[in-house]
C-alpha cells in the first residue's frame, strides 16, 4: 500500500518527464483510500498495461464529500480532472452543471467506442441517467442495503438462527425476544436516512419526493412524511424508547457495535461484507431488508449508494477518447466481477453477475449474492429508481437531526418528518434557484 | 522625557508597512471583500451561473428559526470554552508558578496538547467518550452514569466544549505563567510580611495586575471559539444530537464546503464577521476599562 502510493506519488512528479512516450495522460480523482485504495489503484495499473495510447493518473482526493468539493474548486480553475468520482448524492448538483461536465454516452458516442447501454444492471444505472434513459454518468462502486444477523447472538438467546426476518412484523417479534432475553443491542442500524426513509420508500413503492423523486425536474418536493414513512419511523422509535433498538450514529458508527458481537440485528450496506467478514468473530448471516407486510404484499426494489464517474468538460478531444477507453475497460467482465466478488459493490452489469456466479462465488460466500437480487428482482418503478434532489447532503443532514429526535424521544414521528420536509423544502428551492 | 523616533519623508515608512499591508490585503481584506459580493448572489457551485439575490440569502437565514436558535447554541459554547480554558488554565499557571522544582518541565509538558490540531484533538476525545469502547464511558458506567452523547444534548455539548478547550489551556497557560512571572515578587513579598495569605494576595495583587493578559486573552479566546472549532464539532457530533452543537461557524462549513451552497455560506460568514466586530468593539468599550496596565 505504502509502496504503490509512493510510487503513485514519484509517477505524478515525473508525470510530465515520463511523458516521452507521447501517451496521453488522463487524471482520475478518487475518494477511496486503504484496501478499495489499493483495487482501484489496480484497474488503473492494469488499464495502463493493456494498451499504448493512454496514461491514466490516479489520485486519492479524500472522502466523497471533499473529492467533490476538490473537483468543484478545480473546475473554478480550470484545472479539473478528466474523471470525477461523485458519490450518490452529488448527482443533481453534477447533473445541474451543464458546461463542466460531459454525458458518459455522449463522450462515448464521439470516441466510437461500442457503449450498449442495455447491458447494465437497470436499478444500478437509473440513479445516474436522464429522463430518456442515457447514461449521465458511469457506476463504479454501489452497494444497497441489506439484514446482518449475529446468528450467534440469536442462538444464545434461544431464538432459531434461520428465523424469519423478511418483514418488519417478525423482526419486531424476534426483537421482543431478544430483549427478553437481556441483549444489550437487538438491533441497530448505519446511514439511518438512506436506509429507513430513501431505501424504505423505495422498497415499499411509496415516492420519497415528487416529480418521481426529482428526476422530473428542480422544481420537486419532498414527501417523505406520509403514513408509510410515519409508521416506520414511530414503530423505530418506539424500539428505541424500550431499548430494542440501538441508536449509534449518523455515519456506520453502529458497524463498530455489530462486529464487535454486541448487536444482534444490522441494517447496512451490503459493501459492509468486507468489513464484517474480516472482524466478526461469530457466525453472521444476511437478509433481504425487511419490509411491512402492513402496507405491502411483496416489496418493490431497493436502491443504491455509493459513486460514479464524471467526465468533465473542457479537454482536448484526443483525451477524451482516452476516458473513453478507460470507462469501457472498467465494464468489462473481469474488472467488474473482480471488483463485486473483491468488495461487496453491486456489478454494474448484468455479464458480470452471471459470470461470478458461474465461478461459484455465490455458493462460496452465501448472502453474497442477496443484494444483487434484491436490486434486480423487479424492474424498478418511479419511486423507485433512485433519488434526484439538490443539496442533498444538507437534506439528510436535517433527517439526521429531526429522526434524532424522534429517537430521543422528544419528537413524534409525525412532527419531525414534517419538520424535516418543510426544512429540506427550503433548500430544494434555493437549489432551484441557483441552476435556473 | 520622552524618546521618539520618527521618520523624514513618506517612502520609508511606506516601504516598511508596506508587506503588513499587502498580506492583510491579500488574506483579509480580498477574501472579506469577496464573501460580502458573493453573499448578495445565489452562485451555482461551478461558478457557471450566479443569480443576484440582493439581501435574500440574509432574509432565508434569520426566517430560519435554525440559524436563529444557533445564536444562541454559539454564545453557550463560546462562554464555555473561553471560561473552562481560561479558568484551568489561570488555575494551573498558578500552581506552576509556586513551583521551586521541576516547574520547567511541568511548563513543557503543558504546553503540548496546544500543538495537536483541532480535528486530531476531536477524535481523541471522541474516542474515549466512545459510547461503545470509550475508556471515560466505560468508568462513568461503573459509577453507574450511562454516558450518551449520541443522543444527549448536553453531554454533546460538553464533550465538544472539553475538547475545544483542551488545546486552548496550553495556549492560554502559557500566557498566564508569563503574565505571572512579571508581576515584581517584592509587591506579593511586602503582602506576605503584612499578613496576607495566599488567596487575599491573588485577589487583590495578583488578579488585578493580570488583567491585561486576562483581557487579551478573553479576546482572543472568543474569536477563537468562533471560528476555529469546526473541526471539533465537524468530528465529534457534525452539530448533533438534533442541532445541539450546530455553531454559526460549523454552519459556515457545512454549508459551504459539504452543501455547496456558497451564498448563503458567504453571508453567513458576514454575519459572523459582523457579531465577532461587535463583540470586540463591546469588549475594548466596557471591559477595558476595569484593566490595569
Amino acid at each position: 500500500m505504502k509502496h504503490s502510493i509512493s510510487c503513485l506519488a514519484v509517477a505524478a512528479v515525473l508525470g510530465t518527464a515520463s511523458a516521452s512516450s507521447a501517451a496521453t495522460e488522463i487524471n482520475y480523482w478518487h475518494a477511496f483510500t486503504g484496501r478499495l485504495g489499493e483495487l482501484v489503484n489496480e484497474q488503473v495499473e492494469a488499464f495502463n498495461a493493456s494498451q499504448t495510447g493512454f496514461v491514466v493518473n490516479a489520485f486519492h482526493k479524500g472522502n466523497y464529500s471533499e473529492t467533490l468539493n476538490a473537483g468543484i474548486a478545480a473546475f473554478r480553475a480550470g484545472e479539473q480532472p478528466h474523471i470525477l468520482m461523485v458519490f450518490e448524492v452529488g448527482t443533481a448538483t453534477m447533473m445541474a452543471a451543464k458546461g463542466a461536465i460531459r454525458p458518459v454516452y455522449e463522450v462515448m458516442a464521439d470516441a466510437g467506442v461500442d457503449f450498449d447501454q442495455a447491458k447494465y444492471i437497470g436499478a444500478v444505472k437509473g440513479y445516474y441517467t436522464s429522463p430518456d434513459g442515457n447514461m449521465l454518468s458511469l457506476p463504479f462502486n454501489s452497494s444497497t442495503p441489506v439484514l446482518w444477523v449475529n446468528r450467534d447472538l440469536l442462538r444464545s438467546s434461544g431464538i432459531d438462527p434461520d428465523t424469519d426476518l423478511s418483514t418488519w412484523e417478525k423482526v419486531g417479534a424476534v426483537l421482543d425476544q431478544l430483549k427478553a432475553a437481556e441483549v444489550e443491542c437487538p438491533m441497530t442500524t448505519a446511514w439511518q436516512s438512506w436506509i429507513h426513509l430513501e431505501n424504505f420508500s423505495a422498497y415499499h413503492d411509496t415516492p420519497f419526493a415528487t416529480k418521481d423523486n426529482g428526476f422530473g425536474g428542480t422544481d420537486t418536493e419532498l414527501v417523505f412524511n406520509r403514513p408509510a414513512q410515519v409508521a416506520h419511523i414511530g414503530a423505530i422509535g418506539e424500539w428505541v424508547q424500550d431499548g430494542k433498538f440501538i441508536y449509534a450514529g449518523r455515519r456506520n458508527e453502529g458497524g463498530a457495535n455489530f462486529r464487535a458481537g454486541d448487536c444482534a440485528l444490522f441494517t447496512e450496506s451490503s459493501a459492509g461484507y468486507a468489513g464484517i467478514s474480516s472482524a466478526a468473530e461469530f457466525d453472521f448471516g444476511v437478509g433481504h431488508l425487511p419490509y411491512w407486510e402492513s402496507l405491502v404484499s411483496e416489496p418493490q426494489n431497493t436502491i443504491i449508494g455509493g459513486a460514479s464517474l464524471w467526465v468533465m468538460a473542457g479537454h482536448e478531444e484526443a483525451e477524451y477518447s482516452g476516458v473513453a477507453a478507460f470507462l469501457n475497460f472498467l465494464s468489462s467482465v473481469d474488472i467488474q466481477s473482480k471488483w463485486h466478488q473483491d468488495t461487496g459493490y453491486l456489478p454494474i452489469t448484468s455479464e458480470a453477475g452471471e459470470n461470478t456466479r458461474m465461478m461459484g462465488f455465490y455458493e462460496a460466500n452465501p448472502g453474497t449474492d442477496i443484494a444483487v437480487i434484491q436490486m434486480t428482482a423487479k424492474e424498478p418503478t418511479a419511486n423507485s429508481k433512485g433519488l434526484r434532489l439538490g443539496s442533498f447532503d444538507q437534506i439528510r443532514g436535517i433527517i439526521d437531526e429531526e429522526l434524532e429526535a424522534v429517537w430521543s424521544g422528544d419528537k413524534s414521528a409525525q412532527a419531525a418528518l414534517d419538520s424535516a420536509v418543510e426544512r429540506g423544502n427550503a433548500l430544494l428551492r434555493r437549489f432551484e434557484a441557483a441552476t435556473r | 522625557m520622552e524618546k521618539r523616533v520618527s521618520f523624514r519623508g513618506i517612502w520609508l515608512p511606506t516601504a516598511l508597512v508596506l508587506p503588513q499591508i499587502i498580506i492583510t490585503a491579500v488574506f483579509f481584506f480580498y477574501p472579506a471583500g469577496q464573501a460580502i459580493w458573493q453573499s448578495l448572489y445565489i452562485p451555482d457551485p461551478f461558478g457557471l451561473s450566479m443569480q443576484w439575490v440582493g439581501l435574500g440569502n440574509f432574509e432565508f437565514l434569520f426566517a430560519d428559526r435554525f440559524y436563529r436558535g444557533s445564536f444562541i447554541t454559539t454564545a453557550i459554547f463560546s462562554i464555555l470554552v473561553t471560561v473552562v480554558s481560561m479558568g484551568v488554565a489561570l488555575y494551573l499557571a498558578v500552581l506552576a508558578d509556586r513551583l521551586i522544582k521541576g516547574s520547567g518541565s511541568y511548563r513543557t509538558l503543558l504546553i503540548w496538547p496546544y500543538a495537536v490540531a483541532p480535528a486530531v484533538a476531536g477524535v481523541l476525545w471522541l474516542f474515549m467518550f466512545n459510547t461503545r469502547v470509550g475508556v471515560i464511558t466505560w468508568y462513568l458506567g461503573i459509577l453507574g452514569y450511562d454516558w450518551n452523547h449520541v443522543l444527549n444534548e448536553q453531554e454533546a455539548m460538553a464533550l465538544v466544549v472539553i475538547a475545544s478547550s483542551w488545546g486552548r489551556i496550553s495556549y492560554n497557560f502559557l500566557f498566564f505563567i508569563a503574565g505571572l512571572q512579571a508581576i515584581p515578587k517584592s509587591v506579593i513579598e511586602a503582602a506576605a510580611i503584612d499578613g496576607a495569605r495566599f488567596w487575599t494576595r491573588f485577589r487583590t495583587i495578583v488578579f488585578p495586575l493580570l488583567s491585561p493578559t486576562t483581557f487579551f486573552l478573553l479576546v482572543v479566546n472568543i474569536i477563537y471559539s468562533f471560528f476555529e472549532t469546526f473541526g471539533v464539532i465537524h468530528t465529534i457530533t457534525s452539530g448533533g444530537p438534533q442541532q445541539a452543537t450546530t455553531i454559526l461557524v460549523y454552519k459556515v462549513y457545512s454549508d459551504g464546503f459539504v452543501g455547496q451552497d456558497l451564498g448563503s455560506s458567504a453571508a453567513q460568514s458576514v454575519i459572523l464577521l459582523a457579531v465577532v466586530s461587535i463583540l470586540t468593539v463591546i469588549q475594548f468599550k466596557f471591559i477595558e476599562r476595569r484593566v490595569h496596565y
